[in-house]
């Protein structure tokens, strides 16, 4: 488990094959692979193919199990599962309605879909690394939506709007840090407060200065990225995805190398581990926790702003329109053990099912309803330990008194 | 005011420790008055709001006047039991939303006495509707009284299995109650939706294209006991919400279980010591929480206070459970402050929603909102009795030095 990819590299093929985490990742694999025989291009008219592939998904899970690494194993033996059930249904169904929902939109709208819980999931990794529980998410992103729209309108450009979005998610962000760090009260109600107030300040105004009404058209959006053609697949997939899709990417990058490659990442980390030995070699762990949260509020209103002013919202905001967004995002952030890297994975995941769920919907309207509760579920089996366990820093959520 | 009882101000203390065990240092520290400084200063901001947006301080007293009336608080001022009378109608009003706060607000209670927060109130509530919704829809040609107490029983069970997953979690595994809550009310939300929504198991047969619950049938009804033909009466789940209050002080007070869950919330290690099976105490106080959610949403499914059906449009706008957080807390997770909290805030909803309808004062779309605010103001100036204690000790403080040593546990009483 501990040796590193070039000494795996290093080793013959035999040990190679033997190694856990191969296995596992190559049933994981697998399994998606038992999926997609089914689906377009390839659109294997029989069930057999997925059902074997996906036994084989399975067994390499089973097998990654027995060598120790319960989470990856258990993730194969899933994918060999879905792989399957999938596979089954896609054969059972017409492959025009199968053309519809596989096709090269559906990356593009996976990854529309994932843009603001990639923000959030960030967010939460700054607030909880430095050892601030962050339920106010949806409440933050809430403001951004609202305010981020207001500010496109007043402010005549989308530029505008993303920094009012962004001040007014780090303004409620500040209020939630003065209550969770100075006033050392109860993390949980303090957040769930915020989204409360959320609920009530942006739903306010927004009867205030818009009269309930659709805010006017013409407002300045978010801007789409167009790439040059690089083939039919690749540019209905990535060729116009959004400027804030393109953002979350660096995101994630640029907060793996803040919190785990620099000195301000190790302070971060320190306070959220264990603030009193932070506090001891001279790390002002309320200066950290501030900047935490304010940086929280600040990146989880930007994905709030994507809502409302990306290609999803289009310009309109509706009354609580983040509706569980935030908290998908800190399902994420569990769900990817707090890192970064585990978090996007787990967003694109969560990403990925409601894009289906949307597509869903030309088999039966219902069926995608359903299918929404899927993130929850997942991140229920998370904590719940199943696949591996999911360890949370060890100050999280604990006000801390200087001496 | 008075403050009552010896007053040693440990705040400084509470930083280790469970949640509980903080909670109840600050029970005693603060009283009756830090709830009572925290609604004040929750509607003063409130206020502030609507006068700001309005350009008129006048306007924002006008809103509160308002507001009262709305909630039909003036019909002390003439009390009548004809609800042909504006404010008797509007006080029966407040009733109905107090009975089912009272219950949401029993939940979160009851598991805060165990160390834990259930967040979950509002998925254990619509578990509840759906389970009394069906057995009140698809049963038909029962005995009157045994369809209600099964619909309820059955309710009352569905709320507390859906938090018991919680609890089981949290003794088992060790989960955080707080996220497997929170992604149990998601869950809850969209079955919900899917089974009320077009073409859901739920959903009622005569509209196809309407995605609303059938009504339950009339037998399963709750009886009024104050109502008039043809309006929303108030019906006897304001007793049962009583009897919940009475049967949640005697099981916390009386009963060896609610020694064992106090015990537990206090300290869970001590308590092991003492001989005491934390986890199933875990699992039991969650679950009895999440029962009595579940027996909010079975009353309010029969009772009518939805229109004895409910849509998937109702979903994302039910609130009731996650008031009964801002209810409880504001309580002191005791059984008289729950019945005060959920008095103030059936008030206020009820209030906000038809005292401003007139439009006069601010426009009525405005009015829910302004309940969110206060609702929110609630929540997080509760949670932080060190800024009401702060604000409360000024006067002491500024009288002279003397006093300060005498506030502090660092320092041994003289």
């Amino acid at each position: 488990m501990s040796t590193s990819w070039t000494a795996r590299l290093d080793n013959p093929l035999s040990a190679r094959l033997r190694d856990a985490a191969i296995t596992g990742y190559l049933g994981i694999f697998l399994g998606a692979f038992a999926a997609f025989l089914a689906i377009p291009p390839i659109a294997a008219r029989t069930v057999t193919w997925p059902i074997l592939v996906g036994i084989v998904a399975m067994l390499l899970g089973v097998w990654t199990i027995a060598r120790g690494r319960r989470r990856l194993g258990w993730g194969a033996f899933a994918a060999g599962l879905l792989g399957i059930g999938l596979g089954i249904l896609a054969t059972y169904s017409s492959t025009d309605n199968l053309n519809q929902a596989f096709d090269a939109t559906l990356v593009a709208q996976t990854l529309g879909l994932t843009t603001p819980l990639v923000f959030g999931a960030m967010a939460g990794i700054f607030s909880e690394r430095s050892g601030v529980v962050n339920i106010g998410l949806e409440g933050m992103m809430l403001m951004g939506a609202f305010w981020g729209i207001y500010g496109a309108d007043k402010g005549g450009t989308w530029v505008v709007g993303l920094l009012v979005g962004a001040a007014a998610g780090g303004l409620i962000a500040l209020v939630y840090a003065f209550f969770a760090i100075h006033l050392r009260s109860d993390q949980i109600v303090g957040g769930t407060g915020v989204n409360l107030l959320s609920v009530g300040i942006t739903g306010y105004f927004f009867v205030q200065l818009y009269h309930n009404a659709p805010v006017p058209n013409g407002v300045s959006l978010l801007p789409n990225l167009n790439l040059p053609s690089m083939g039919n697949f690749l540019d209905g997939a990535i060729g116009d995805l959004n400027v804030l899709t393109w953002a979350g990417f660096a995101l994630v990058i640029v907060t793996y190398l803040v919190i785990f490659k620099t000195p301000i990442g190790l302070r971060i980390r320190s306070c959220g581990e264990h603030p009193r030995a932070a506090d001891t070699v001279g790390i002002n762990v309320y200066a950290i926790r501030y900047g935490c949260v304010v940086l929280s509020g600040i990146l989880v209103a930007i994905g709030g702003v994507y809502l409302s002013e990306g290609p999803q919202g289009n310009g309109t905001f509706i009354f609580n329109m983040s509706n569980g967004q935030g908290f998908i995002a800190l399902a994420a952030m569990i769900f990817g053990n707090w890192r970064p890297a585990g978090a996007f994975g787990a967003a694109l995941l969560f990403g990925f099912s409601s894009a289906l769920a949307l597509r869903l919907q030309i088999y039966s309207p219902q069926a995608g309803t359903l299918f929404r509760t899927l993130p929850y579920i997942l991140t229920l089996v998370a904590v719940a330990g199943v696949i591996g366990r999911t360890v949370a820093p060890a100050a999280d959520g604990k006000p801390y008194v200087r001496q | 005011m008075s403050d009552p009882g010896p007053s040693p101000s440990p705040e400084q203390s509470a930083e280790a420790g469970t949640l509980a065990a903080r909670l109840s240092v600050k029970q005693r520290a603060g009283g009756i008055a830090v709830p009572i400084a925290t609604v004040v200063l929750a509607f003063f901001m409130g206020g502030v709001v609507v006068a700001a947006t309005q350009h008129s301080v006048h306007k924002g007293l006008i809103a509160y006047r308002d507001i009262f009336n709305g909630a039909g608080l003036n019909w002390i001022f003439h009390p009548t039991t004809n609800l042909l009378d504006i404010s008797a109608y509007n006080l029966s009003q407040t009733l109905l939303q107090t009975s089912t706060l009272i219950l949401t607000g029993l939940a979160v209670a009851f598991a805060f006495r165990c160390g834990m927060f259930n967040i979950g109130g509002q998925g254990q509530y619509l578990m509840g509707l759906i389970v009394a919704n069906w057995i009140g829809v698809t049963l038909v040609g029962m005995n009157s009284l045994t369809h209600i107490l099964l619909a309820l029983c059955l309710g009352t069970l569905a709320g507390a299995v859906w938090a018991g997953i919680a609890g089981v979690l949290k003794a088992t595994v060790g989960a955080h109650e707080v996220i497997s809550t929170i992604m149990l009310n998601w869950i809850a939300f969209w079955f919900g939706s899917w089974l009320f929504g077009a073409g859901g198991p739920l959903q009622n047969t005569t509209q196809p294209t309407v995605p609303i619950s059938g009504q339950v049938v009339p037998g399963v009804r709750l009886p009024d006991f104050w109502g008039m033909q043809g309006f929303q009466g108030v019906h006897v789940g304001l007793f049962i919400s009583l009897a919940a209050l009475v049967l949640f002080w005697a099981l916390l007070n009386r009963t060896t279980l609610g020694y064992e869950v106090k015990a537990v919330g206090f300290n869970p290690d001590a308590a092991a010591y003492g001989g005491i099976n934390v986890r199933k105490n875990l699992i039991r106080a969650m679950a009895i929480s999440g029962a009595f959610a579940g027996l909010a949403g079975g009353i309010d499914m029969l009772g009518g206070t939805t229109n004895y059906q409910f849509g998937q449009l109702d979903i994302p706008f039910s609130q009731v459970g996650f008031l009964g957080i801002a209810v409880a807390l504001l309580g002191r997770n005791t059984a008289l402050g729950t019945l005060l909290g959920a008095l103030l805030f059936g008030g206020l909803l009820f209030g906000t929603t038809h005292g401003l309808n007139s439009g006069a004062v601010i426009q009525p779309e405005l009015a829910g909102n302004l309940t969110y605010i206060i609702e929110g103001l609630v929540v997080l100036f509760v949670g932080a009795d060190v800024l009401i204690l702060y604000v409360w000790n000024t006067p002491r403080r500024l009288l002279g030095r003397r006093t300060k040593p005498a506030t502090s546990t660092a320092e041994l009483p003289a």
